[in-house]
């Protein structure tokens, strides 16, 4: 790990001046940042550490049912916030489903959105890497990639988005509050992150020296609450990123779809909302047949970027079936494991 | 740079002058407090060796700055024993044949206590398994750790409700 040279704010202002000195990278949790530190792909000169910063710890609702979820607040205070929970299933599950209980209880909310890319090239100093040292080549491109993207990348990056939260807040219309030297700002969420095109280097549309504040979620965003879920297919049963996940929110009246939302996550370099497949939905019946032409729609677009063909056709079985899991309707209690499609029935072990 | 801390270890309050930042709280507990019973496995925060209490929430102490974790309690493996009488943690892995190596162990340990206070499991061992998935136990003592975890759950209820009594 490089030196660096730590300072511990007090006000939001103090953070933000701070960054403006080059080299400087805020620090929350750290679980990803001092991962990244230690192997040499992260070298920051200066950490500002914004974990003392005060009021961005607070989950704060409005009498519209919209909801603050301040920057600070951890994952597992948000994921078992009960309130929260109900309003926003979906968004609980992702939480869930993602990392370990431990890094749970130590990650916050705008460390999540900042997450790096998991692709082994852009963690090995050793490698080309066009997102870690602009103007390398890309290592992925003729490497092992069957885990990389289908959707969005170009010839200079083909890393996915790692986050399970942030597929949801795509879907949901989150909006994502910053300050930065400039003042402060909302940032819509679907247009937070970035995809690679020829400056993969570029992940969030911050500009330098802004930091998140918080996400707030629209009231309208609770009406799925009955219909919601995230599906996420790994390779192992827990503790694992996504090989492809979705999620799906349905508001059904009288037996027709009347709103609905899509997201996926894994198969880009960002979350990836996909309106045009919500709007074919709207008015019908929330049958298979709507659900897979919904999934047709979704990848109309996508090709491989190397060994990952079957990304496709996974993108699709588990967009169907996150969307008919949203129309069973949304688990009275959290499943034992989210997000999860192998989850055996509660109670049973699985190691007889 | 030194940068004084202070933190409240095993119940004991240190002020601590740090010189260099990049100083982990798993380095410092080991290198430094010389408490070696926290474990240093992947360094990464894939393993869960390293898992300690931080105001009483279990964390990979390998990805936390120390001087970032200023004011804060911090419970160790050490931490857990009241003298000759071991937690009911510790006696339910030894009961329950919990290890095999023993190198996981502490932060199994530590893991469970958390995962007990949390109280999201009930008794069910699929939930056991699933919040326990952020330590990897490589002799594959799962068996043993998964029914430690709801044994020792069962005696801390049965503790609480004599104590409520």
């Amino acid at each position: 790990m490089n030196r660096f040279d730590y300072i511990c704010p007090t006000t939001v202002a103090e953070a933000v001046a701070g960054a403006a000195e080059t080299g400087s990278a805020y620090l929350a949790a750290g679980t990803n940042l001092v991962d990244l530190m230690k192997i040499g792909v992260a070298r920051p000169q200066r950490l500002i550490d914004v974990t003392k910063l005060p009021g961005l710890d607070a989950i704060e609702w409005s009498p519209d049912g919209s909801v603050r979820v301040g920057a600070m607040v951890r994952n597992a205070d948000l994921a078992y916030d009960l309130r929260f929970a109900e309003n926003f299933p979906a968004v609980a599950e992702a939480l869930l489903s993602g990392a370990s209980a431990q890094l749970r209880n130590a990650a916050t909310v705008g460390g999540n959105l900042m997450q790096r890319t998991r692709c082994a090239y852009f963690q090995d100093t050793a490698s080309a890497c066009n997102r870690r040292a602009p103007g390398s080549g890309c290592d992925a491109l003729e490497g092992d990639n069957r885990l990389h993207a289908v959707i969005g990348w170009s010839e200079h990056c083909i890393a996915t988005h790692p986050s399970d939260f942030c597929v949801p807040l795509a879907a949901l219309d989150a909006v994502v509050e910053v300050e930065g030297p400039q003042g402060r700002r909302d940032i819509p969420f679907e247009s937070f992150h970035r995809l690679p095109g020829d400056t993969p280097e570029i992940e969030t549309n911050l500009a330098p020296g802004e930091l998140i504040l918080g996400v707030r979620f629209p009231a309208e965003a609770a009406r799925f609450k009955a219909h919601s879920r995230y599906l996420k297919l790994r390779e192992r049963t827990s503790y694992a990123f996504a090989v492809v996940s979705a999620a799906a929110a349905l508001d059904l009246q009288e037996g027709s779809i009347r709103h609905a939302r899509l997201a996926v996550g894994a198969v880009a370099a960002k979350p990836w909302r996909i309106r045009e497949a919500e709007e074919g939905l709207i008015g019908g019946e929330p049958t298979t047949e709507a659900f897979a032409k919904a999934a047709e729609i979704a990848l109309a677009g996508a090709s491989p970027s190397g060994d990952n063909a079957f990304k496709i056709e996974l993108a699709r079985r588990i967009i169907v079936r996150a969307l008919a899991l949203a129309a069973e309707g949304t688990p009275r209690a959290m499943p034992a494991l989210p997000g999860s499609p192998f989850s055996s029935a509660s109670g049973v072990s699985h190691v007889a | 740079m030194t940068l004084s801390i202070s933190l409240t270890i095993n119940g004991q309050p240190k002020t601590i002058a740090l010189d260099d930042p990049r100083v982990t709280l798993l380095d410092l507990l080991r290198e430094r407090l010389y408490l070696t019973g926290t474990k240093k496995g992947c360094d990464r925060g894939q393993c869960g060796a390293c898992t300690v209490l931080v105001d009483g929430r279990r964390m990979n102490s390998c990805l936390s700055l120390a001087v970032s974790l200023n004011g804060t309690e911090v419970t160790t493996i050490e931490g857990l024993a009241e003298g000759d009488d071991l937690h009911p943690v510790q006696a339910a892995f030894i009961e329950c044949d919990g290890f095999q190596c023993g190198y996981c162990t502490p932060g199994q340990i530590m893991s469970a206590v958390g995962l007990i206070s949390e109280g999201h499991a009930g008794d069910d061992p699929e939930r056991v398994r699933e919040l326990m998935s952020g330590n990897l136990c490589r002799c594959g003592a799962y068996q043993g750790i998964t029914e430690a975890v709801l044994e020792a759950q069962r005696t801390l209820k049965e503790q609480k409700e004599r104590d409520a009594a």
